[in-house]
Protein backbone atom coordinates (compact mmCIF):
# COMPACT_ATOMS: atom_id res chain seq x y z
CA UNK A 1 0.00 0.00 0.00
CA UNK A 2 1.42 2.97 -0.73
CA UNK A 3 2.44 6.07 1.52
CA UNK A 4 -0.29 8.17 1.71
CA UNK A 5 1.73 11.21 4.01
CA UNK A 6 5.25 11.99 3.00
CA UNK A 7 7.50 13.99 5.69
CA UNK A 8 8.44 17.58 4.24
CA UNK A 9 12.28 18.21 4.64
CA UNK A 10 13.25 20.63 7.04
CA UNK A 11 16.02 22.99 5.96
CA UNK A 12 17.61 25.41 8.58
CA UNK A 13 20.74 27.21 8.72
CA UNK A 14 22.06 29.32 11.60
CA UNK A 15 22.92 33.42 11.20
CA UNK A 16 25.16 33.65 14.16
CA UNK A 17 25.19 37.93 14.82
CA UNK A 18 26.80 39.52 17.93
CA UNK A 19 28.31 35.68 18.58
CA UNK A 20 24.41 34.57 19.27
CA UNK A 21 23.75 31.87 16.74
CA UNK A 22 20.08 31.70 15.64
CA UNK A 23 18.50 28.68 14.00
CA UNK A 24 15.84 29.26 11.47
CA UNK A 25 14.19 26.57 10.60
CA UNK A 26 12.28 26.24 7.03
CA UNK A 27 10.39 24.37 4.74
CA UNK A 28 11.03 26.49 1.69
CA UNK A 29 13.95 26.10 -0.42
CA UNK A 30 13.59 29.46 -2.07
CA UNK A 31 13.41 31.36 1.15
CA UNK A 32 16.53 29.54 2.31
CA UNK A 33 18.08 30.90 -0.73
CA UNK A 34 17.11 34.04 0.02
CA UNK A 35 18.54 33.99 3.96
CA UNK A 36 21.94 32.38 2.66
CA UNK A 37 22.14 35.25 0.56
CA UNK A 38 20.95 37.71 2.78
CA UNK A 39 23.13 36.50 5.87
CA UNK A 40 26.40 35.54 3.76
CA UNK A 41 29.07 36.14 6.12
CA UNK A 42 26.98 35.44 9.25
CA UNK A 43 26.00 32.01 8.71
CA UNK A 44 27.02 30.13 11.53
CA UNK A 45 27.85 26.44 11.95
CA UNK A 46 25.07 23.84 12.49
CA UNK A 47 26.32 23.58 16.04
CA UNK A 48 23.92 24.01 19.21
CA UNK A 49 21.70 27.70 18.41
CA UNK A 50 20.78 30.15 21.36
CA UNK A 51 17.41 30.95 19.71
CA UNK A 52 15.14 28.68 17.31
CA UNK A 53 12.82 29.89 14.86
CA UNK A 54 10.35 28.20 12.61
CA UNK A 55 9.16 29.64 9.89
CA UNK A 56 6.14 29.57 8.06
CA UNK A 57 6.06 31.43 4.57
CA UNK A 58 2.99 32.38 3.60
CA UNK A 59 1.38 33.95 0.60
CA UNK A 60 1.49 37.81 0.06
CA UNK A 61 -1.54 39.74 1.03
CA UNK A 62 -1.63 43.00 -0.76
CA UNK A 63 -1.89 45.83 0.71
CA UNK A 64 0.41 45.10 3.74
CA UNK A 65 -1.36 46.58 6.61
CA UNK A 66 0.18 49.00 8.27
CA UNK A 67 0.02 48.79 11.79
CA UNK A 68 3.14 49.66 13.50
CA UNK A 69 5.73 47.36 15.35
CA UNK A 70 4.22 45.84 18.64
CA UNK A 71 6.61 43.85 20.99
CA UNK A 72 5.05 42.25 23.98
CA UNK A 73 5.50 40.09 27.08
CA UNK A 74 3.61 37.66 28.38
CA UNK A 75 3.84 34.61 30.85
CA UNK A 76 7.22 34.95 29.14
CA UNK A 77 6.51 34.38 26.15
CA UNK A 78 7.46 37.44 23.77
CA UNK A 79 4.68 38.62 20.82
CA UNK A 80 6.11 40.26 17.99
CA UNK A 81 3.45 41.72 15.28
CA UNK A 82 4.05 44.11 12.77
CA UNK A 83 2.06 44.18 8.84
CA UNK A 84 4.43 42.07 7.48
CA UNK A 85 5.13 39.54 10.04
CA UNK A 86 3.60 38.02 12.99
CA UNK A 87 6.17 36.15 15.73
CA UNK A 88 6.66 34.56 19.04
CA UNK A 89 9.42 34.16 21.00
CA UNK A 90 9.70 31.64 24.35
CA UNK A 91 13.23 32.62 25.81
CA UNK A 92 12.89 29.54 28.63
CA UNK A 93 12.33 27.30 25.71
CA UNK A 94 14.62 29.31 23.36
CA UNK A 95 12.38 28.49 20.75
CA UNK A 96 9.91 30.95 18.38
CA UNK A 97 7.52 30.88 15.61
CA UNK A 98 7.16 33.24 12.15
CA UNK A 99 4.91 33.76 9.84
CA UNK A 100 5.65 35.56 6.71
CA UNK A 101 5.96 36.12 3.28
CA UNK A 102 9.43 34.78 1.67
CA UNK A 103 11.21 37.92 1.94
CA UNK A 104 14.60 39.23 3.52
CA UNK A 105 12.85 42.23 5.31
CA UNK A 106 10.23 40.94 7.67
CA UNK A 107 12.69 38.27 9.48
CA UNK A 108 15.36 40.65 9.36
CA UNK A 109 12.73 42.85 11.52
CA UNK A 110 12.52 40.07 13.70
CA UNK A 111 15.91 39.45 14.12
CA UNK A 112 16.70 42.98 15.63
CA UNK A 113 13.85 43.06 17.89
CA UNK A 114 15.15 39.42 19.20
CA UNK A 115 18.62 40.67 19.84
CA UNK A 116 17.58 44.31 21.18
CA UNK A 117 15.42 41.86 23.91
CA UNK A 118 18.25 40.22 24.53
CA UNK A 119 20.63 42.34 24.98
CA UNK A 120 18.93 44.66 26.86
CA UNK A 121 18.98 42.21 29.54
CA UNK A 122 22.50 42.06 29.43
CA UNK A 123 23.22 45.58 29.57
CA UNK A 124 24.08 45.85 26.35
CA UNK A 125 21.49 47.37 22.81
CA UNK A 126 21.98 48.06 19.63
CA UNK A 127 22.07 51.63 17.91
CA UNK A 128 21.52 53.83 15.25
CA UNK A 129 25.00 54.07 14.29
CA UNK A 130 28.24 53.36 12.13
CA UNK A 131 30.80 51.53 13.53
CA UNK A 132 34.06 50.62 12.86
CA UNK A 133 37.62 49.05 13.96
CA UNK A 134 40.88 50.90 13.97
CA UNK A 135 43.70 49.72 15.67
CA UNK A 136 42.11 46.85 17.32
CA UNK A 137 39.53 49.37 18.51
CA UNK A 138 36.18 50.30 17.78
CA UNK A 139 34.30 53.38 17.10
CA UNK A 140 30.31 54.17 17.21
CA UNK A 141 29.58 57.37 14.91
CA UNK A 142 25.67 57.93 15.96
CA UNK A 143 23.91 59.97 14.50
CA UNK A 144 19.89 60.23 13.19
CA UNK A 145 18.81 59.58 9.62
CA UNK A 146 21.52 62.40 7.47
CA UNK A 147 23.64 62.96 10.03
CA UNK A 148 26.63 61.51 8.03
CA UNK A 149 26.59 57.84 9.55
CA UNK A 150 26.56 56.54 5.52
CA UNK A 151 29.04 59.09 5.04
CA UNK A 152 31.78 58.54 7.22
CA UNK A 153 31.28 54.42 6.41
CA UNK A 154 32.09 55.33 3.20
CA UNK A 155 34.94 57.85 3.83
CA UNK A 156 36.86 55.23 6.03
CA UNK A 157 40.21 54.41 4.53
CA UNK A 158 41.37 50.63 3.47
CA UNK A 159 42.93 50.22 7.24
CA UNK A 160 39.55 50.36 9.07
CA UNK A 161 37.09 47.86 9.22
CA UNK A 162 33.91 48.50 8.77
CA UNK A 163 31.01 46.41 11.02
CA UNK A 164 27.64 48.70 10.48
CA UNK A 165 26.75 51.84 8.37
CA UNK A 166 23.46 51.59 10.15
CA UNK A 167 22.86 49.51 13.19
CA UNK A 168 25.45 48.84 15.97
CA UNK A 169 25.07 45.91 17.91
CA UNK A 170 27.19 46.84 21.42
CA UNK A 171 27.77 43.89 24.13
CA UNK A 172 28.49 44.64 27.96
CA UNK A 173 31.83 42.85 28.37
CA UNK A 174 33.60 42.64 31.96
CA UNK A 175 34.27 46.51 33.10
CA UNK A 176 34.44 47.62 29.28
CA UNK A 177 32.01 47.19 25.48
CA UNK A 178 32.66 45.58 22.40
CA UNK A 179 30.84 46.63 19.12
CA UNK A 180 29.84 43.76 16.98
CA UNK A 181 30.00 43.60 13.29
CA UNK A 182 25.93 43.25 11.75
CA UNK A 183 24.68 42.66 8.57
CA UNK A 184 22.20 45.64 9.12
CA UNK A 185 22.89 47.63 6.33
CA UNK A 186 21.83 51.53 5.98
CA UNK A 187 22.34 53.36 2.23
CA UNK A 188 25.48 51.56 1.82
CA UNK A 189 23.67 48.49 1.19
CA UNK A 190 27.35 46.60 2.44
CA UNK A 191 26.76 44.33 5.06
CA UNK A 192 29.24 44.68 8.10
CA UNK A 193 32.05 42.21 8.82
CA UNK A 194 31.46 39.60 11.33
CA UNK A 195 34.10 40.66 13.45
CA UNK A 196 34.13 42.62 16.54
CA UNK A 197 36.76 44.44 19.05
CA UNK A 198 36.47 46.35 22.08
CA UNK A 199 34.95 49.45 22.10
CA UNK A 200 37.33 53.10 22.49
CA UNK A 201 34.86 55.80 21.69
CA UNK A 202 31.08 57.11 20.86
CA UNK A 203 31.53 59.75 18.78
CA UNK A 204 27.98 61.99 17.66
CA UNK A 205 28.21 62.86 13.98
CA UNK A 206 27.37 66.67 13.08
CA UNK A 207 28.48 67.98 9.96
CA UNK A 208 30.11 71.20 10.11
CA UNK A 209 32.77 73.38 8.42
CA UNK A 210 36.00 71.90 9.92
CA UNK A 211 36.60 68.48 11.32
CA UNK A 212 36.73 69.01 14.97
CA UNK A 213 36.01 66.75 18.03
CA UNK A 214 34.46 68.48 21.44
CA UNK A 215 33.77 67.54 24.32
CA UNK A 216 30.07 66.87 25.92
CA UNK A 217 28.59 67.10 29.27
CA UNK A 218 27.54 63.16 30.18
CA UNK A 219 23.82 64.78 30.92
CA UNK A 220 23.68 64.95 26.93
CA UNK A 221 25.52 62.11 25.90
CA UNK A 222 23.21 60.02 27.76
CA UNK A 223 20.39 61.65 26.49
CA UNK A 224 21.74 61.43 23.05
CA UNK A 225 22.48 57.64 23.28
CA UNK A 226 18.84 57.37 24.43
CA UNK A 227 17.89 58.91 21.34
CA UNK A 228 19.60 56.78 19.43
CA UNK A 229 19.25 52.84 20.85
CA UNK A 230 16.67 51.00 19.15
CA UNK A 231 14.12 49.52 21.50
CA UNK A 232 10.88 48.60 20.52
CA UNK A 233 9.27 46.43 23.62
CA UNK A 234 6.28 47.82 25.55
CA UNK A 235 7.79 46.31 28.75
CA UNK A 236 8.35 48.40 31.70
CA UNK A 237 11.04 46.33 33.17
CA UNK A 238 13.13 46.33 30.50
CA UNK A 239 13.10 49.83 29.25
CA UNK A 240 14.16 50.50 32.65
CA UNK A 241 17.11 48.22 32.18
CA UNK A 242 17.60 50.29 28.59
CA UNK A 243 17.70 53.57 30.31
CA UNK A 244 20.05 52.32 33.15
CA UNK A 245 22.01 50.72 30.55
CA UNK A 246 22.74 53.54 28.83
CA UNK A 247 23.78 55.82 31.65
CA UNK A 248 26.59 52.95 32.58
CA UNK A 249 27.83 53.06 29.09
CA UNK A 250 28.52 56.87 29.46
CA UNK A 251 30.00 56.16 32.68
CA UNK A 252 32.44 54.13 30.97
CA UNK A 253 32.95 54.50 27.45
CA UNK A 254 34.24 58.17 26.08
CA UNK A 255 31.18 60.55 24.41
CA UNK A 256 32.13 63.34 22.13
CA UNK A 257 30.80 65.21 19.66
CA UNK A 258 32.46 64.44 16.52
CA UNK A 259 31.88 67.55 13.89
CA UNK A 260 32.79 66.49 10.23
CA UNK A 261 33.22 67.70 6.71
CA UNK A 262 33.31 65.03 4.11
CA UNK A 263 35.88 64.45 3.12
CA UNK A 264 38.50 61.74 4.29
CA UNK A 265 40.86 63.98 6.58
CA UNK A 266 38.31 63.08 9.11
CA UNK A 267 39.96 60.00 9.54
CA UNK A 268 42.68 61.37 11.05
CA UNK A 269 41.02 62.10 13.81
CA UNK A 270 39.85 58.60 14.58
CA UNK A 271 42.06 55.45 16.24
CA UNK B 1 -8.33 73.86 51.85
CA UNK B 2 -7.21 70.39 50.67
CA UNK B 3 -3.59 69.61 51.29
CA UNK B 4 -2.10 68.07 47.76
CA UNK B 5 0.37 64.80 48.19
CA UNK B 6 2.77 63.53 45.57
CA UNK B 7 4.52 60.63 44.92
CA UNK B 8 7.06 58.82 42.20
CA UNK B 9 5.47 56.45 40.10
CA UNK B 10 8.00 53.78 40.63
CA UNK B 11 7.28 52.30 37.55
CA UNK B 12 9.34 54.67 35.70
CA UNK B 13 13.33 55.29 35.68
CA UNK B 14 15.27 57.83 37.10
CA UNK B 15 18.90 58.70 36.95
CA UNK B 16 20.80 62.60 37.83
CA UNK B 17 23.89 63.13 36.07
CA UNK B 18 25.91 66.41 36.85
CA UNK B 19 22.88 67.47 38.99
CA UNK B 20 20.40 66.90 35.74
CA UNK B 21 17.27 64.69 36.85
CA UNK B 22 16.41 62.31 33.46
CA UNK B 23 13.35 60.38 33.74
CA UNK B 24 12.06 57.53 31.20
CA UNK B 25 8.40 56.85 31.28
CA UNK B 26 7.90 52.55 31.60
CA UNK B 27 5.23 52.80 29.50
CA UNK B 28 6.22 54.18 26.31
CA UNK B 29 9.90 55.34 26.83
CA UNK B 30 9.37 59.20 26.51
CA UNK B 31 12.54 60.63 28.04
CA UNK B 32 12.16 63.81 30.64
CA UNK B 33 14.88 66.22 31.77
CA UNK B 34 13.65 68.02 35.06
CA UNK B 35 14.38 71.36 35.22
CA UNK B 36 15.83 72.32 39.17
CA UNK B 37 12.25 73.10 40.69
CA UNK B 38 10.14 70.02 38.57
CA UNK B 39 14.01 67.89 40.10
CA UNK B 40 13.42 68.90 43.98
CA UNK B 41 9.85 67.87 43.52
CA UNK B 42 10.67 64.45 42.67
CA UNK B 43 13.29 64.06 45.15
CA UNK B 44 10.36 65.13 47.83
CA UNK B 45 7.66 63.19 46.56
CA UNK B 46 7.66 60.92 48.99
CA UNK B 47 3.65 60.30 49.05
CA UNK B 48 3.53 61.67 52.77
CA UNK B 49 4.58 65.34 52.18
CA UNK B 50 2.30 67.70 51.48
CA UNK B 51 3.17 69.72 48.36
CA UNK B 52 2.87 72.52 50.45
CA UNK B 53 5.49 71.67 52.42
CA UNK B 54 7.47 70.62 50.02
CA UNK B 55 7.22 73.97 48.62
CA UNK B 56 7.56 75.88 52.12
CA UNK B 57 10.95 73.70 53.42
CA UNK B 58 12.48 72.91 49.78
CA UNK B 59 11.71 75.35 47.33
CA UNK B 60 11.08 78.32 48.92
CA UNK B 61 14.11 77.82 50.77
CA UNK B 62 16.12 77.13 47.25
CA UNK B 63 14.46 79.90 45.35
CA UNK B 64 13.68 83.24 46.26
CA UNK B 65 9.60 82.94 45.32
CA UNK B 66 7.18 84.12 47.32
CA UNK B 67 4.98 81.00 48.59
CA UNK B 68 1.72 81.48 47.54
CA UNK B 69 3.19 81.84 43.86
CA UNK B 70 5.61 78.99 44.31
CA UNK B 71 2.54 76.74 45.87
CA UNK B 72 0.72 77.42 42.66
CA UNK B 73 3.68 76.81 40.07
CA UNK B 74 4.04 73.56 42.37
CA UNK B 75 0.37 72.51 41.91
CA UNK B 76 0.79 73.21 37.89
CA UNK B 77 3.81 71.14 37.53
CA UNK B 78 2.83 68.29 39.45
CA UNK B 79 -0.02 68.03 37.53
CA UNK B 80 1.94 68.39 34.46
CA UNK B 81 4.24 65.30 35.49
CA UNK B 82 1.36 63.57 36.75
CA UNK B 83 0.14 63.77 33.63
CA UNK B 84 3.18 62.25 31.62
CA UNK B 85 2.76 59.34 34.51
CA UNK B 86 5.88 60.68 36.29
CA UNK B 87 4.23 61.49 39.54
CA UNK B 88 1.10 60.35 41.30
CA UNK B 89 -1.07 63.27 43.03
CA UNK B 90 -3.72 62.80 45.58
CA UNK B 91 -5.83 64.36 48.14
CA UNK B 92 -5.24 62.08 50.34
CA UNK B 93 -1.11 60.40 51.26
CA UNK B 94 0.15 57.95 48.88
CA UNK B 95 1.51 55.07 50.21
CA UNK B 96 4.65 53.24 48.53
CA UNK B 97 5.91 49.96 47.84
CA UNK B 98 8.94 49.90 49.10
CA UNK B 99 12.16 52.30 50.34
CA UNK B 100 14.42 53.19 47.55
CA UNK B 101 11.75 52.03 44.79
CA UNK B 102 11.87 54.74 41.71
CA UNK B 103 14.36 56.39 43.23
CA UNK B 104 17.01 57.65 41.28
CA UNK B 105 20.41 55.09 41.22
Amino acid sequence: MPELTAEVERLSLVIAIGGVPVRVNTTDPAFLDILQDRYAGFLGSSGRAEIEFDVEVTAPVYPVPDIGVHVTQRLGRWSLQAGDFLAEWEPASRAGRIRQTANPYSIDAVLRIVHTLVLAQQGGFLAHSASAIRNGKSFLFAGVSGAGKTTISRLAPPDVTLLTDEISYVRKQDAGYVAYGTPFTGELAKLGENVSAPLAALYLLAQGSENRIDPIPPGEAARSLLANLLFFAEDEELVQSMFHSAFEFVSRVPVSRLTFVPDSRVWELIG
Amino acid sequence: MSRLYVARNPRVAARSLDGEMMIMSGRDSTLFTLNKTATILWQSADGATPLDEIVEHRICQEFEVEPAEALHDAETLARELASHDIIQISEEPIPQPSPGAGEAR
